[in-house]
C-alpha cells in the first residue's frame, strides 16, 4: 500500500478542507470528488452505447438506456436495476448517489428500471439480451499453488499468476475465438476482470457463453478433490499446446518455481509428486531427495534442480511408455493455468465492477492493463484515491481548469483506454452500423422490385 | 372414433428408416387412447435417456441404450403406422412439456439426446439431405486451406482419441457459436471465429440446430395452449395432458410436503439422520466454515425450501452462519438478496425448483466449491471417510464404491441410503428431497412402531 506523506495533517482540496488523510485511502468525501474531477463519466458511456448515440439512421436510441447499472452505497444499500438515458443523467445519478461501487448489468429488452410495468403482461419480455463476455478471475482461487500469500492478499510474488491468465485468455480471444474489442481492468484487489466486447460477443447465448468457458476450463479440482488437471488423449488439444509452450512452461521454470519455493520443502514437495500416479517412480524420487538434503550444499536454486530431476525422471526411455510424460504437463497446468470464475462467464445477468471504480478496502482505482504489457503491470504502484487527489490538488495550484485527469497518475490509465480499446472499438461499432443498414436498404430494395 | 389415416408409408420398420424435423404438427385424426399411449411410450424412451445420462453413460453406451429403449418402446404392429407414431408422440409431449420452464428444459434436452443418436445412425446421404432440408449452408473446406491448417487438426483428432483425417477428409467451416458443444469440449480446431467441424461431427450443427427450433416452438406452444387450447380442451386433451408428466416423472419438490415443516431448531437433528451426503456436506461445511460459496448456497438452500424451511427461518438460518465470518451487517446487504431470490421474493420472481441428482451431478464445482455430487465430485479418500462418518459399515462401502467406479451415482447414494436406513429403496433415489422425504417415512414408522412395541409390554 503507498502511503502518503505530505508532510501535512490536512489536505486542501478544491478550497475544502477534508480531515486527516485516511490511512486506507477511501472515504466518501475522496469519493465525491473523484466522481467529481477524475471519474470519466463521458468514456463510460461512449464506450457502453456502442455508437447507438450517433446520428446515424440506425442508431438505436434506447440502447444505452435499457443497461442495468447497480450502485453499492455507502449505507449498505443495493440499488439494483438503475438505468439512465444519457450521459448526463449517468454522469448526475453517480455524482449525486456516490456509489462505493458500480456495477455494470446487461441490456435488457425493455428500460430494466420499468420492468414491473412489462412483467404484468404475463410472458417474460423482461430479459437480457446483450451483454459482454465477461471474465472474472481472483488470486484467492489459487491458494493451493501459492504460498507468499493466501485469500485476497496479494505480492509481486504471486501477481504474475494473474498476468500469465491474462496472456493465456487474452492469446486465445483473439486468435482462436477472432474476438478484437478486448478490455482487461484491475479488479482493484486481488484479480483482474476482462470484458470482450465485439457485437458478436455481446450477442452470445448463454449456451455460447458457456461453450467458451468450458473451452477455457482445464483446472477441475474442488475442495474435496485435489485431481486438479488431468490431461488426457494422445495429444493436446492445439490450445493447451500454445498456451504450454508460448506461457505456462515458461512461466513455471523460470518464475514460479523459485517465488514460491515450490520444491523447497518436503509438504511442498509431496504436493507435487501426489501428481503422479506411479508409486516407484515417486518412490525413487523421494529417495533421491531425501538424501540430497543432507549432502549437497549447491549453489543452484533447490527448486530447480529438483524440478529437473523429476522431469528427466517422467521423461526418460521407459517410463515414457507409461504415459508418464503427461505428469510434466499436468504439474505445469495445475500451478499456473488460469483459474476462471465461470460462472460469472456463463450467464448474461452476471453483474461486474465498472472499470475505473475505487475499490473501497485497497483505494486503489480499477485501471485497464494492456495486455501487450500486462507484464510491466505492478498492482501496487496502482493509483489510490487519496494520491490522486493529492496529486489534483498540487496541479490545482497551477490552476488550469481542463483535463485535470491528465495532470494526475490516472491520466496514463484514461489515455490508454481512450486510444487503445475505445477508440478502434467505437470504428468498428459505426463500420458494423453501417454495413447492417446497408444490407437492410438493398433487402427492402429488392423486396420492392418484385 | 376415426380410423387414423396415414399420410405417408416408411420403406421399414427400422430406426433408421426416417428421421422428422418435427417441423409442423401432423394433418392426421388420432385416436384418443393412441393419443395417450403413444406418448407414453415416447415418455418411457426419454426418461430412459435421462436415467442414462445422469449415471454419466458413455457416448457408446448412450447409443445402445437409446437404441434399446426406441426399438422397445416405439414398434408398432403395422410398419405404416411406425413413422406416424413418431410424430404424434412428440407432438403430444410438446404439449405436456410446454408447460413451465423446467418441463421445457428437460423435454428439450431429451428430445436433442434422442435426436443426435437418431442422426448418428442415418446413411452419409441421409445425413446430407437433412443437413440440406435444415437449410445449413456450409461449403466444405478447400484444398489449399485444408493443406495449412492439417497438423492442427490432425492434433485435435488425437487429442480426443479419433482417426487422424486422411488427406481427402470433409471439413465444415463454420462460425463456432453454431457448434457449442465441440467448442466446450475442445473437439475441434478454431481459429478467428471459424470452427473446422469434421464430417463425424456434423451431428453437432445438426442438432444445435435442431434443438434451437424445438426450443422456439416450445414456447409458442405454449403461449397457444395458456391462450387457447387448455380452455378449448378441458373437458377432452387437458386432462390426459396434465396427468401425463407428473404421472411419469415424480414431483419436483417446488412446494414442500404439507406434514414436513421443519424449523430453525430441528435442523441439526433433521441433517444428521435424513440429509443425503451433499446436503450433509454442504450443511457440515457450513456450520464449520460458516460460509459457503454461491453454488453451494443455492443447492442447500433450494433443497432446505424443499424440506419445508420457510423463508423467514431460511433468512434466520443463513444470517445465524454468515454473520459470524462477515458480520449481520454484510449478510443482509449482500447475501440475504439471493435467499429472497431463491424464494421467489426477488428479481423476477420465480420460484425455484430444488436441483435434482441429475442437476447436482451436472454441476461442475470449482475451487473452494463444497457443492455438486459427493459420489462424482469427492476424490476416492474423502469420499470413503465421509461415508464412514455417515456410519456406512466398511462392507457397505466397497458396494458404494464400486457403483462409484461404475459412474452410477444414483446408485452409489441409493446404497448409502440403505446402508443406513437398513431397509431397501427400491425406486431409487432421484432427488435429495426424495432422499429426504423417504428417511423421514421410515424414521417416522420406526418411532411408531417402537412405541407401540413399548406400550404393548406395558
Amino acid at each position: 500500500m503507498v502511503e502518503i506523506d505530505n508532510g501535512r495533517d490536512d489536505m486542501l482540496i478544491d478550497g475544502q478542507r477534508l480531515g486527516n488523510a485516511a490511512t486506507d485511502g477511501f472515504n466518501a468525501n475522496y469519493l465525491k470528488l473523484y466522481y467529481g474531477k477524475l471519474f470519466p463519466h463521458a468514456d463510460i458511456f461512449k464506450w457502453l452505447s456502442y455508437a447507438n448515440d450517433g446520428k446515424h439512421p440506425a442508431c438505436d436510441k434506447s440502447y444505452f438506456g435499457r443497461r442495468e447499472f447497480s450502485f453499492t452505497l455507502d449505507n449498505d444499500i443495493y440499488l439494483r436495476f438503475q438505468s439512465f438515458s444519457n450521459e448526463s443523467e449517468l454522469e448526475n445519478s453517480i455524482k449525486e448517489k456516490c456509489p462505493f461501487k458500480i456495477d455494470i448489468g446487461p441490456v435488457y429488452s425493455v428500460d430494466p428500471a420499468k420492468r414491473h410495468a412489462y412483467s404484468q403482461s404475463g410472458n417474460n419480455v423482461f430479459t437480457p439480451v446483450e451483454r459482454e463476455l465477461i471474465f472474472d478471475i481472483d488470486i484467492s482461487d489459487y491458494d493451493n499453488v501459492r504460498y507468499c500469500c493466501s485469500g485476497a492478499d496479494v505480492c509481486l510474488d504471486c501477481w504474475p499468476l494473474m498476468t500469465v491468465a491474462i496472456k493465456v485468455i487474452d492469446i486465445s480471444l483473439r486468435d482462436d475465438f477472432g474476438f478484437n474489442h478486448i478490455l482487461w481492468v484491475f479488479s482493484g484487489r486481488r484479480g483482474v476482470h476482462c470484458w470482450v466486447c465485439d457485437g458478436k460477443a455481446r450477442r452470445l447465448t448463454n449456451e455460447q457463453r458457456t461453450a467458451i468457458a468450458d473451452y477455457f476450463r482445464v483446472y477441475k479440482g474442488n475442495e474435496n478433490s485435489s485431481k486438479g488437471v488431468s490431461l488426457t488423449g494422445h495429444a493436446l488439444h492445439p490450445f493447451l499446446v500454445r498456451s504450454y509452450t508460448e506461457v505456462l512452461k515458461d512461466f513455471f521454470e523460470t518464475k514460479l518455481l523459485s517465488s514460491q519455493n515450490l520444491f523447497s520443502t518436503q509438504e511442498r514437495y509431496e504436493k507435487i509428486l501426489e501428481m503422479i500416479p506411479d508409486e516407484s517412480v515417486t518412490s525413487e524420487i523421494r529417495g533421491k531427495w531425501e538424501s540430497s538434503k543432507r549432502s549437497s550444499i549447491s549453489k543452484e536454486d533447490i527448486n530447480v534442480v529438483r524440478w529437473e530431476q523429476l522431469k528427466h525422471t517422467l521423461q526418460s526411455g521407459q517410463k515414457k511408455a507409461q504415459g508418464l510424460r503427461r505428469c510434466v504437463e499436468e504439474i505445469v497446468f495445475s500451478f499456473t493455468y488460469p483459474r476462471i470464475d465461470m460462472e460469472v462467464s456463463k450467464h448474461m445477468n452476471h453483474l461486474l465492477k465498472a472499470p475505473f471504480c475505487v475499490h473501497p478496502k485497497t483505494g486503489r482505482v480499477c485501471v485497464p492493463i494492456d495486455p501487450k504489457h500486462c507484464e510491466e503491470f505492478d498492482p501496487t504502484l496502482v493509483p489510490t484515491l487519496s494520491q490522486l487527489l493529492e496529486e489534483l490538488n498540487i496541479g490545482g495550484l497551477r490552476a488550469d481548469d481542463d483535463n485535470e485527469c491528465d495532470r494526475t497518475s490516472l491520466g496514463k490509465s484514461l489515455s490508454f483506454f481512450r486510444s487503445s480499446f475505445l477508440r478502434p472499438l467505437l470504428k468498428s461499432c459505426k463500420e458494423e452500423m453501417e454495413s447492417l443498414h446497408n444490407a437492410k436498404l438493398q433487402q427492402s430494395k429488392n423486396s420492392l422490385s418484385w | 372414433m376415426e380410423i387414423v389415416r396415414p399420410q405417408w408409408k416408411p420403406p421399414s420398420n427400422d430406426i433408421v428408416s426416417t428421421l422428422p424435423l418435427y417441423r409442423s404438427a401432423p394433418a392426421l385424426e388420432v385416436r384418443l387412447e393412441d393419443f395417450e399411449l403413444y406418448a407414453m411410450d415416447r415418455l418411457r424412451v426419454l426418461k430412459g435417456i435421462s436415467d442414462g445420462l445422469s449415471r454419466g453413460k458413455k457416448p457408446e453406451e448412450m447409443k445402445n441404450l437409446v437404441n434399446d429403449l426406441w426399438k422397445v418402446n416405439m414398434k408398432h404392429p403395422q410398419a405404416s403406422e411406425v413413422f406416424n407414431k413418431d410424430v404424434i408422440s412428440h407432438f403430444v409431449l410438446r404439449l405436456v412439456y410446454c408447460r413451465t420452464e423446467d418441463l421445457r428444459k428437460w423435454f428439450l434436452s431429451m428430445e436433442t439426446a434422442l435426436f443426435r443418436h437418431r442422426f448418428r445412425l442415418l446413411t452419409a446421404d441421409s445425413q446430407r439431405a437433412l443437413l440440406a432440408e435444415l437449410g445449413l449452408p456450409y461449403k466444405a473446406v478447400a484444398r489449399a486451406e485444408f493443406e495449412v491448417i492439417k497438423e492442427k487438426l490432425v492434433q485435435v483428432a488425437r487429442s480426443i482419441s479419433q482417426p487422424i483425417p486422411s488427406s481427402d477428409a470433409i471439413f465444415y467451416k463454420v462460425p463456432f457459436e453454431e457448434v457449442p458443444e465441440l467448442v466446450a469440449g475442445r473437439r475441434i480446431f478454431i481459429c478467428k471465429g471459424h470452427a473446422y467441424v469434421a464430417m463425424n461431427q456434423v451431428v453437432s450443427l445438426v442438432v444445435t440446430q435442431f434443438r434451437s427450433l424445438l426450443s422456439k416452438a416450445l414456447i409458442l406452444t405454449n403461449r397457444k395452449w395458456t391462450s387457447m387450447i387448455r380452455e378449448q380442451e378441458k373437458d377432452r386433451l387437458t386432462p390426459i395432458v396434465e396427468s401425463l408428466c407428473s404421472s411419469y416423472l415424480g414431483p419436483d419438490y417446488s412446494q414442500p410436503n404439507e406434514f414436513a415443516e421443519i424449523s430453525v431448531k430441528d435442523i441439526d437433528l433433521v441433517a444428521k439422520s435424513s440429509f443425503p451426503l451433499c446436503m450433509r456436506h454442504l450443511f457440515e461445511k457450513l456450520r464449520e466454515d460458516h460460509h459457503l460459496k454461491h453454488g453451494g448456497r443455492m443447492q442447500l438452500g433450494l433443497f432446505l425450501k424443499g424440506v419445508g424451511l420457510k423463508l423467514d427461518d431460511a433468512l434466520a438460518f443463513w444470517k445465524a452462519e454468515f454473520s459470524q465470518k462477515v458480520g449481520a451487517e454484510r449478510f443482509d446487504k449482500e447475501y440475504a438478496y439471493s435467499i429472497r431470490h431463491n424464494y421467489g421474493r426477488e428479481g423476477k420472481r420465480t420460484d425455484y425448483t430444488p436441483y435434482s441428482c441429475q442437476k447436482i451431478i451436472s454441476l461442475t464445482p470449482s475451487v473452494g466449491d463444497h457443492h455438486g455430487c459427493p459420489y462424482r465430485h469427492f476424490s476416492e479418500d474423502n469420499l470413503r471417510a465421509a461415508l464412514s462418518r455417515m456410519g456406512v459399515n466398511n462392507g457397505a462401502v466397497e458396494d458404494v464404491m464400486d457403483k462409484v467406479r461404475n459412474r452410477h451415482y444414483q446408485l452409489a447414494c441409493t446404497l448409502t441410503f440403505e446402508a443406513i436406513h437398513g431397509l431397501s429403496c427400491d425406486a431409487g433415489i432421484n432427488h435429495p428431497n426424495q432422499y429426504f422425504s423417504d428417511s423421514q417415512k421410515i424414521l417416522k414408522l420406526k418411532s411408531h412402531s417402537s412405541e407401540q412395541g413399548e406400550s404393548t409390554a406395558d
